[in-house]
């Protein structure tokens, strides 16, 4: 199936998206990675405010370039998700109801997006001058001292991903293999 | 002898690292197109669809074609019969400095690999291979490369007694952790030589034309037989499902002791930056 979502997502919308499914993203994203993840987790911990409300929303792992003058925003696009799995389930457990990267995540993450009604987007790498097209409005958000790992929030419009992981526990890494492997 | 500042060398870096960044290899963009015939995974056909389109736009824009703008590995084939005026590292790493700062390309580099991890904030220092050959010109080859297939790569001290078995077996297995980064990759294969030089032999594998094949029918025999067979393991553009994971295999030989086999494999991905220049 194709689907135009909108951002913040609801339980509905979230219920009804399957592996494979491409998905065009409009809305507010935040950027996220490694140091950015650490951060967050560690004022969950605390017990202490966020920067934003997760409720609903949509990270994007990603680190982009530097925006050139006249530009909206550099390239950008995802890094690898599996370096954020220890992480994700304290934020989905927060409201956090979307992520965008590539790659595959561990059971944790696969039962959390279960256990929480989330789902996780693959976005393609290495065409990050593209994905950069559809970014309407970029603003520095929090910890600029971490440079390309700052969190931004982006205004996306048509922002193209496919659902890799579902909240059904359906896995487009894993039956895609199987699909296509040849003996 | 020739005379050469090293002035010309910044200034030749600067432009490769702008333009490998930019400028997507016209090979790969061709073996891309060619191979989309190919796929049969719908997923797969749209991400090969979209590495085209960015490497129009990229150009377009003049934005880098990936936002991991990478580390920048450097090839210098330098003429026996030229006379470099200057310091040949600080001329290279000046080069990628400017590219990196005025072509608003991310800076990528950690000085300190275990504890503070503190960005060097220009993207130096560059990793420079220097081979010296007979003239006196020099050949500058400049590849930007990203963690992702970096992170990928495996190097072996394979049993001798294993053979080539043992060699499709590793590239095999080592193909598998490709899936995590952005496919179709480029296979660069090392069979030979000593730890430290197996590893080299790979990254230069990476740096063949696509068109290419191994002028050893024996070897060349091999590169078709680990494509074929990497292709078939469905994991597809993007690690998302397909057949095309990998556009190419070039693997490089070399003698080696009587006791050891190494290999070492690497990959580049589709985002394939390369460029060269001759002084
Ligand atoms: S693997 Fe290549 S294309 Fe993918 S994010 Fe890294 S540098 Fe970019």
């Amino acid at each position: 199936m194709h689907y135009k979502i909108h951002t913040p997502l609801d339980d509905n919308t979230v219920a009804k998206l399957k592996a494979g499914d491409t998905i065009e993203i409009t809305g507010t994203l935040y950027t996220a990675r490694d140091q950015a993840h650490q951060r967050l987790v560690e004022l969950i911990q605390k017990g202490q405010a966020l920067p934003f409300g997760l409720k609903g929303q949509i990270l994007f792992y990603a680190g982009p370039a530097p925006t050139p003058p006249g530009k909206v925003m550099g390239s950008v696009g995802p890094t690898t998700s599996s370096r954020m799995d220890l992480f994700t389930p304290v934020l989905l457990a927060y409201g956090l109801k979307g992520m965008i990267g590539k790659g595959p995540r561990s059971p944790e993450v696969k039962a959390a997006l279960i256990k929480y009604n989330a789902v996780y987007f693959a976005a393609t790498g290495g065409v990050a001058a593209l994905l950069s097209s559809y970014i309407k409005k970029a603003e520095l958000f929090a910890y600029p001292e971490l440079g390309p790992e700052a969190i931004y929030r982006l205004e996306v419009e048509n922002f193209p991903v496919v659902v890799a992981i579902d909240a059904w526990g359906g896995d487009l890494y894993d039956q895609n293999r199987e699909l296509y492997k040849e003996a | 002898m020739r005379e050469i500042s090293t002035l010309e060398v910044t200034k030749a870096i600067k432009d490769l690292c702008l333009q490998a960044n930019r400028v997507l290899r016209p090979d790969v963009l061709e073996a891309i197109r060619a191979s989309l015939g190919f796929e049969v995974s719908p997923t797969g056909k749209e991400i090969m669809e979209q590495i085209i389109k960015n490497a129009g736009l990229a150009v377009s824009e003049q934005l880098p074609i990936c936002q991991d703008t990478g580390y920048v590995g450097v090839f210098i084939e330098l003429g026996q019969d030229v006379l470099l005026k200057g310091d040949l590292t600080l001329a290279i790493n000046e080069g990628v400095k400017e590219a990196y700062d005025e072509g608003y390309l991310r800076k990528s580099m950690v000085a300190c690999p275990i504890f503070e991890r503190e960005n060097t904030g220009d993207n130096t220092p560059a990793f420079i291979t220097v081979d010296t050959v007979p003239g006196d010109k020099i050949k500058i080859t400049v590849i930007p490369k990203g963690g992702g297939t970096e992170n990928a790569s495996r190097l072996q001290m394979l049993p001798v007694s294993g053979g080539v078995e043992a060699v499709k077996e590793f590239v095999l297995e080592a193909a598998e952790g490709a899936a995590k980064s952005c496919p179709p990759v480029i296979v660069g294969v090392g069979i030979g030589a000593s730890f430290d030089k197996v590893g080299l032999l790979a990254k230069k594998a990476l740096l063949r034309s696509i068109a290419d094949s191994n002028p050893d029918p024996e070897l060349a025999a091999l590169e078709n037989e680990l494509l074929v067979r990497i292709n078939k393991l469905g994991i597809g553009p993007a690690g998302l499902g397909g057949r095309i994971t990998a556009l190419a295999v070039k693997i490089e030989a070399a003698p080696t002791h009587i006791a050891c086999l190494p290999a070492a494999v690497t990959f580049n991905c589709h985002a394939a930056r390369q460029a060269e220049a001759i002084i």
